[in-house]
């Protein structure tokens, strides 16, 4: 072949295919996000691997019957109508919900949603005999669906939901119910894995192309039904970024537009780069959930006390770089739930040294404890830094803590097993980050003592009648109001018991390019990044 | 030769079969469950045993691997439990991504490598060996992902030339500019082991080479030093081959860092996802399928070194 002809392929195969791409390019306002996951997450309906999935797939592609609003980074997030525009529970009985579904909503296939379209959902995920049912999105969805016992549409616009029992926090579990289309699963064979990079939902952004283990394209919806949030990108282009180094690196040298969780040591960099770092509340904290079985030397109050009075939240605030808050409980102290209290979580080493002299401990004869603790994970921070600093702190006021240091996944194996589970014999405490998202999670399972695993999260055996009296009550609690004020009442009671310790919640930051504009960070696990764009 | 390469061919059934049976022994005896990562936190305990049911877990481990066996020798790698797509196009398209990634790093490895070797050989003990050893030595013990991350710094970051992560928008074309423009920086990280390596043999054999009483009698003979010289390289060239193909093979799988680093979707940005997600189906059809790798790429070097050195075929 001539040297001529050569460059002719050359050029055929290489340059030329990508010059349209390139003029698209350039017409199309684009935003580049760095994501922490390996892999782009599942696209069919329930997205996994944790918050990257549910922010960047879950509410970006897909709405869910109820959404939460997450315009406002001055407080906490609360639920909006999603794709119903209204409900209403039975006073008769209150296990029965039914739902006004909003109208002339439709997928980005073109079909319409309604009443069939929920029903078709939750079977996706509840009813094992449908066709539709996919075991990989109902384990998703699992913890949601859980609590609900049945479903039926009433007419097209209409949708009633039953729990299992009376049940005030159903709408915090719909919020992740997110409704994909019956059309598209019937147009691609029913088969699931055929409509992975069709992926067609409700929401603000439609899914354009799928690249398994590097990247997702979003282009914008331009129907939306909830005219404040179309987008203002036109595509916005989601990377898999696993190594926070490297999405740093990308956002430095103009790849990408926009990272999460960028690693703490490199905010100072980024900023003095000119690019934006972006820190707020949201519902974290990192704790550690105490045992309080008979063989914990925290069954006993006062060194429940002792122990959160010892530690060092401001130092462990700065030594995070200012990524973290110190806590003041399980919730931030401007959250609904917050309450008032008796108990303040501060730095009183002398304050602490004279409980523990009280109940019979002192330099001579320290309290020994067993903390479980992971060397990494997601929402896990620094843990064995910060782990050391406390084991400093707890030694400083006469409480030897021997850390166990284990793998994330076993961790959470531990702490799914409760403390009184034969493999955690001897361990006290256990330190896995939480999310505070819902009042299950946050309060109601945490605390009740008929939560103990595996029913809820109740690791340390927690069995007090005032907070069990009080947690039956938000349970049916329906008007959100005087709900809100019943969670107040509980955190508070949990805090003078100190049955957690708690130290810090985290700022979750995120770095943005210097000329991305309209982002606000919500108070929340979820973000919304329809109103983001680069600014030419 | 035929006989050789059928024989060699037949000793890889037992060894991915043994490959096979230490991956999945290994993966259940570590520490953690399987299903924990995909889990929701808040999974009643009759879900969690939908869902071991459903995926095959409930079942006895030797039931476990005589079941996946049985599928693989159909050639089907079964699907990933995290995104449900089928093993074995992900673990293809990883490792076609990766073999840009190692044929890369390998060339640049073997060009450097062999030039500085044979520098170093034919000036043994010479200022120009020292230093030559010196570089070598450092590319050998420079870990690579931190010299990615330093490239990084210096071509993405402050220079801005090339990009700091990912594969381009050509998907991985290897008939894409983008392609070779985003696998610069990572191939070059990953060509720094095999460089140095490749040198330290080169020079070895080289200066063994140079050391035969042949080499005197072609200089005897008044042969031309370039005549010499390459008789000198084709005699010291199985070795270099030998190192370049194991390396081949290594950087098939072992660029675990390398590929993490820059997010390059390849094998090894593969393996680490499925190890940190105890994504079981995909760690175990991406090890066995980068295991056959390595067994067939040594075939492969040996058939070149026959090739090459005719006087192997007696041994």
């Amino acid at each position: 072949m001539k040297r001529r002809s050569i460059l002719k392929l050359l050029l055929a195969t290489t340059v030329i295919p990508m010059l349209p791409s390139m003029a698209a390019a350039q017409d199309e306002k684009v935003l580049r996000v760095a994501m922490t996951v390996a892999d782009v997450p599942m696209t069919t309906g329930q997205p996994n691997q944790g918050y990257d999935g549910r922010i960047f797939i879950g509410t970006t592609l897909y709405d869910a019957l109820v959404n939460w609003d997450l315009t406002s980074d001055t407080e906490a997030a609360t639920l909006v109508p999603g794709l119903a525009e209204s409900w209403t529970v039975d006073e008769a009985d209150p296990t029965k919900w039914t739902f006004r579904l909003r109208q002339g909503v439709k997928f980005h296939d073109g079909s319409d949603f309604d009443a069939a379209a929920v029903v078709f959902n939750m079977d996706k995920l509840i009813n094992k005999d449908s066709p539709q049912f996919d075991q990989a999105q109902a384990t998703q969805a699992a913890g949601q669906t859980a609590r609900i016992a049945g479903y039926r549409a009433i007419d097209s616009q209409t949708v009633e939901i039953t729990t299992r029992k009376p049940d005030a926090t159903l709408l915090y579990q719909l919020v992740e119910i997110w409704m994909s289309s019956p059309a598209r699963w019937e147009e691609m064979d029913r088969d699931w894995s055929k409509v992975a990079p069709s992926a067609s939902g409700t929401g603000p952004w439609m899914l354009d192309k799928l690249v398994p283990r590097e990247r997702a394209e979003l282009v914008r919806n331009p129907t939306y039904w909830n005219p404040d949030r179309i987008a203002k990108s036109d595509r916005m282009v989601l990377y898999c970024m696993p190594d926070a180094t490297t999405r740093v690196a990308a956002l430095l040298s103009g790849q990408v537009d926009f990272v999460e969780a960028p690693p703490t040591d490199a905010l100072g960099q980024i900023e003095a780069s000119g690019m934006q770092v972006f820190t707020n509340r949201y519902p974290h904290v990192w704790p550690h959930q105490l045992s309080v079985l008979e063989d914990s030397p925290f069954a006993d109050i006062r060194i429940r006390k002792a122990a959160n009075l010892a530690i060092d939240r401001e130092g462990i605030s700065q030594f995070l770089g200012g990524t973290a808050i110190p806590a003041k409980g399980m919730v931030t102290d401007n959250h609904p739930w917050f309450g008032t209290p008796s108990f303040e979580l501060r730095y009183d080493p002398e304050a602490a040294k004279a409980l523990l002299a009280v109940a019979g401990y002192g330099p001579e004869n320290p309290v020994k404890a067993k903390f479980i603790v992971s060397a990494s994970g997601s929402g896990m921070m620094q843990p064995l830094p910060m782990n050391e600093y406390i084991q400093q702190n707890l030694r400083d006021v006469g409480i030897e803590v021997e850390l166990d240091v284990l793998e994330r996944e076993t961790l959470r194996s531990r702490r799914r097993a409760g403390a009184d589970a034969p493999e955690n014999a001897g361990a006290h405490s256990v330190n896995n980050s939480w999310g505070f998202y819902d009042p299950n999670i946050a309060l109601l399972d945490v605390f009740s003592s008929t939560s103990r695993p595996p029913a809820g999260y109740n690791w340390g055996a927690y069995a007090i009648p005032e907070i069990d009296t009080l947690i039956e009550k938000a349970r049916v609690e329906f008007d959100s109001a005087a709900q809100d004020a019943l969670l107040a009442e509980i955190h508070a009671k949990v805090v003078d018991e100190a049955l957690w310790i708690w130290v810090v919640h985290d700022l979750n930051p995120r770095a943005l390019g210097a000329n991305v504009r309209g982002f606000v960070q919500a108070q929340s696990w979820f973000q919304d990044l329809t109103q983001v764009y680069v600014e030419r | 030769m035929y006989f050789f390469i059928a024989r060699r061919l037949l000793y890889t059934v037992p060894i991915a079969l043994g490959v096979s049976i230490i991956c999945f022994s290994l993966i259940h005896l570590a520490p953690g469950d399987p299903l924990s990562a995909m889990l929701p936190e808040n999974a009643s305990p009759d879900t969690i045993a939908d869902i071991r049911a459903a995926y095959g877990f409930d079942k006895p481990v030797p039931v476990q691997y005589a079941l996946w066996l049985g599928k693989v020798l159909t050639g089907d790698l079964g699907n990933s439990i995290i995104n449900s797509q089928p093993v074995a196009d992900q673990v293809l398209i990883a490792v076609g991504n990766t073999m840009i990634l190692a044929a890369l790093a390998v060339a640049l490895g073997f060009l450097v490598g062999t030039v500085s070797g044979i520098v170093a050989g034919y000036h043994n003990g010479c200022l120009a060996d020292r230093s030559i050893t010196g570089v070598a030595i450092t590319g050998i013990s420079v870990p690579n992902y931190w010299l990615g991350m330093i490239l990084i710094i210096v071509f993405a970051v402050n220079l801005r030339v090339l990009p700091a992560a990912g594969i381009g928008t050509a998907g991985g074309s290897p008939f894409a500019l983008e392609t070779w423009r985003h696998a610069l920086l990572p191939a070059l990280a990953m060509s720094v082991i095999p460089a140095g390596i490749i040198s330290r043999s080169v020079r070895g054999a080289v200066a063994e080479v140079l050391r035969q009483e042949y080499v005197q009698t072609l200089h005897g003979k008044g042969l031309r030093r370039r005549k010499v010289f390459l008789h000198v390289v084709k005699n010291a060239s199985p070795t270099a081959m030998a190192i370049m193909g194991l390396q081949f093979a290594q950087l098939l799988g072992g660029s675990i860092l390398v590929e993490t680093v820059f997010s390059w979707p390849g094998a090894g940005f593969l393996l680490n996802a499925a190890i940190f997600t105890r994504d079981l189906p995909l760690l175990l059809g991406t090890i066995l399928v980068l295991a056959l790798f390595f067994v067939v790429t040594n075939l492969l070097v040996d058939i070149l070194q026959l090739l090459v050195e005719p006087r192997l075929k007696r041994a």
